[in-house]
């Protein structure tokens, strides 16, 4: 069973994420910002990362150059899943390290896909 | 609300005899949901009343805005991504081998709905200039659904929509952002389809013969006599060779003799072999 770590201040994007996540046979860890995702990693590294843009404490893009830049043998797939839904921002998550990118609202079929895109449903 | 038989009659004979589509008992939750926005905007009360309207023929285009709205226009880019790659992968490199001569394929979307799947194959090969240069590529998508195909003519989507599928540097690519959080179609796809409405029940659209046909998500809405009578339009749609591409939870195993699985792609139908006698005859 693969595990992804969903990192998102909102408990209710937490929430949606997980009841989907587990539908896809995922294990789902959560986190509620980038230091804590960090943190998460350190013990267990998943297989894929969802990731919101503005947390407090430490912010998506943060959390992104901070894992990008450390053991590159066991790095997990970041998937974006964020409000901030424009081609800028989309292009500079891609450029720090992002494997693909969610536009909030989204679905089932959306995140299904986005899984399989990355290789890990 | 509740639905009452007389309401389920009339909304189901008016989509049986527009479509074709049966409105199944399993299908019936979502009516009301469906027609909400139309009794709203005539401030009609219930079902029974919007049914009742309609059979007094005061508002001549209800009927068909009752049709519209009962028909299941869900879809997404490359839906079933599994099966996509099946189709883009392996079946198609056959196919290509077989039409190296003529350099000709006709792809058609049947009930393409907006148009996302049509646009993915455009997309398909858009991104593979370079192996497909010299070739002629045609894409037809239809739909018995007037606001679908306008709508996909358009190729402009909602944010939701965009992403539904689709990878991201694949949107970032093909798509240009509009405002309204609205997302358009590079010209280029655009006029890779040609979209027309028409109706799965009638004749194939010209030029009648397709390569490839896509027919997802749409034979489960038919009765069993008229899904039978829509798999004979696609054999008559179709050549000895073609790939006939059904939706995940579609098959034509107890529908009609004329397709089979596809034993080198597992999820692919091709057309059944004829015997002899009718091959001769033909």
């Amino acid at each position: 069973m693969k595990t992804c770590l969903v990192v998102d201040d909102s408990k209710v994007i937490r929430k949606v994420a997980r009841h989907i996540l587990e539908t896809l046979d995922f294990t789902v860890e959560e986190a509620e910002d980038g230091r804590e995702a960090l943190s998460r990693c350190e013990v267990n590294m998943p297989d894929v990362v969802l990731l919101d843009w503005n947390m407090p404490v430490m912010g998506g893009m943060e959390f992104l150059r901070t894992l990008r830049q450390g053991d590159h043998e066991n790095q997990p797939k970041v998937v974006f899943c964020t409000t901030e839904n424009d081609a800028a921002h989309i292009r500079a998550a891609i450029d720090a390290g992002a494997d693909e990118y969610v536009m909030k609202p989204f679905d089932r079929e959306t995140l299904e896909s986005k899984l399989q895109i990355v290789g890990v449903a | 609300m509740e639905l009452s038989d007389g309401a389920a009659r009339i909304l189901s004979a008016l989509l049986e005899s527009r479509t074709g589509q049966q409105l199944s008992v399993s299908r019936r939750w979502r009516i009301e949901t469906a027609l909400q926005s139309l009794m709203r905007e005539r401030k009609l009360p219930s079902l029974d009343h919007l049914t009742a309207y309609l059979a007094s023929g005061r508002e001549p285009g209800l009927a068909d805005a009752v049709v519209e709205a009962l028909l299941n226009n869900e879809t997404f880019f490359y839906r079933d991504r599994p099966a996509f790659e099946l189709l883009l992968g392996p079946a198609l490199s056959r196919l290509r081998e077989k039409r190296e001569g003529e350099k000709l394929l006709r792809i058609w979307s049947a009930g393409c709905s907006t148009g996302q799947e049509a646009y993915s194959l455009a997309m398909h090969f858009a991104e593979q200039k370079l192996r497909w240069q010299g070739w002629t590529i045609e894409l037809i998508g239809t739909d018995v659904s007037r606001s679908a195909i306008e709508k996909a003519r358009t190729g402009l989507y909602t944010q939701f929509e965009v992403q539904r599928g689709l990878a991201v540097m694949q949107m970032i690519r093909c798509f240009e952002e509009c405002p309204g959080a609205t997302w358009r179609i590079s010209p280029d796809l655009q006029r890779a389809v040609n979209f027309q409405v028409h109706s799965l029940v009638e004749p194939p659209p010209h030029p009648g013969r397709f390569d490839i046909i896509l027919c997802r998500n749409v034979l489960l809405y038919f009765p069993a006599d008229m899904r039978r009578r829509v798999f004979d339009r696609l054999a008559q749609a179709s050549h000895e060779d073609s790939i006939l591409m059904l939706g995940a939870g579609e098959t034509v195993i107890g529908q009609t003799s004329h397709f089979i699985s596809d034993s080198e792609n597992r999820g692919l139908y091709i057309r059944a072999p004829r015997p002899q006698a009718m091959r001769a005859a033909s």
